[in-house]
């Protein structure tokens, strides 16, 4: 085939396309899972039964934690979705909020007694964190693959990885109306542990599943 | 025309980066189509408030990476003078690639080969190719649509496989 041939072939009859699709169809992926694991959070394991006072805030506290690295993830997928997006992200700002989480925990386990450090860290669920939130997160990632594969990434692993990301935190954010345990470490050990768990998942898929 | 004139730059591109590691002039002329396939199909990626080089080289370089890595296993012993017979010969406009459209198309499923056979090879406009395929306007955009995916996919296939 000439390559003439080709381009006179594609230049015939040449549709308009919409350039926002892209974000479109991110945004929407991203806003159906979010519904999508709340509903299978709270059919299947039950909304946390203590919602009073202090256990409240420390709800919002986890969740506004996770929605910190959603918004910025999010935006950051719509970019490396398009071909040469990847030279616009970066992966310092969205390791900041882990290492505030860090930081943080860190603090409260200097200012406990030693005979408490066991519970806050282990928790009383971690065994159940540990396996619902790479679980819940399978569904969120395919509907972000999905969601990425209708663009053009050109930096396959890191798109993976953020997708991995994405799904990570909106299963933990869902996971967080379930889990009654609100210590710093717990939630820096096993919520970023899963979630960063997620992402190196995807970070090694995304080279297969998002090849075009 | 935007893509005709992109076509000069991505062969030009390609001959470069495919001559130096030993390949064929054909190679550079089957990524070209593919690369040009590719911002046919991607066009709704490309912003239009930013600029369009960045964008056309993070394709061209995508599917040269992509290619390479496709036919790591059949390129790796071609023999260093074949290089030099390649770069010495003139064949810029003239060389073909190795794809067959119309054996390309015949693996296209109906719909899709009908629908591109009339708005994209004889140029019928959405309504008359609606006619003719017996669809409805939408069904035939979105099969071309769908159609030169699927072409640009099977184009890559292919090349894997051979």
């Amino acid at each position: 085939m000439k390559t003439e041939e080709l381009i006179a072939m594609l230049s015939t009859n040449v549709e308009p396309v919409d350039h926002r699709s892209t974000v479109r169809s991110i945004g929407t992926a991203v806003a159906a899972s979010a519904v999508l694991v709340m509903a299978a959070v709270i059919l299947a394991l039950g909304l946390r039964t203590d919602l009073m006072g202090a256990s409240f805030i420390f709800l919002l506290l986890k969740v506004g934690f996770l929605i910190g690295i959603l918004v910025p993830a999010s935006l950051y997928l719509t970019r490396l979705s398009r071909p040469g997006g990847e030279r616009r992200t970066s992966v310092a700002l969205i390791a900041l909020p882990f290492i505030a989480l860090m930081l943080l925990a860190a603090v409260s386990l200097t200012f406990s007694p030693r005979s408490h450090w066991n519970h806050m860290v282990v928790g009383d669920q971690w065994l159940e964190c540990l396996i619902s939130i790479p679980l819940i997160a399978v569904a969120p990632f395919a509907m972000i693959i999905w969601a990425v594969r209708r663009a053009a990434p050109t930096n396959l692993a890191r798109t993976g990885a953020f997708a991995g990301l994405l799904a990570g935190c909106l299963s933990a954010a869902g996971y967080a109306l379930h889990c009654a345990d609100d210590s710093a470490p717990f939630v820096a050990l096993w919520y970023g542990g899963t979630i960063a768990l997620c992402t190196a998942a995807g970070w090694k898929l995304g080279p297969r599943l998002l090849r075009w | 025309m935007l893509l005709s004139r992109l076509s000069g730059h991505l062969r030009g591109y390609y001959k470069g980066k495919l001559t130096r590691i030993g390949r064929s002039a054909t190679e550079a002329e089957d990524l070209t189509q593919e690369a040009l396939m590719a911002i046919h199909t991607q066009r709704h990626t490309y912003h239009p408030a930013e600029p369009l080089t960045p964008w056309v080289h993070a394709i061209a370089r995508y599917k040269l990476i992509d290619y390479l890595r496709r036919t790591r296993a059949s390129g790796a012993d071609v023999p260093i003078d074949d290089a030099k017979e390649v770069m010495a010969r003139d064949d810029h406009i003239g060389t073909e690639s190795a794809y067959d459209l119309s054996r390309l198309l015949t693996r296209l499923p109906a719909k899709m080969r009908r629908a591109i056979q009339s708005m994209k090879l004889e140029g019928l406009s959405v309504a008359e190719a609606a006619a003719r395929c017996g669809m409805s306007e939408s069904d035939v955009k979105v099969s071309v649509h769908r159609g030169l995916k699927v072409l640009a996919a099977s184009i890559a296939r292919e090349k894997g496989a051979s």
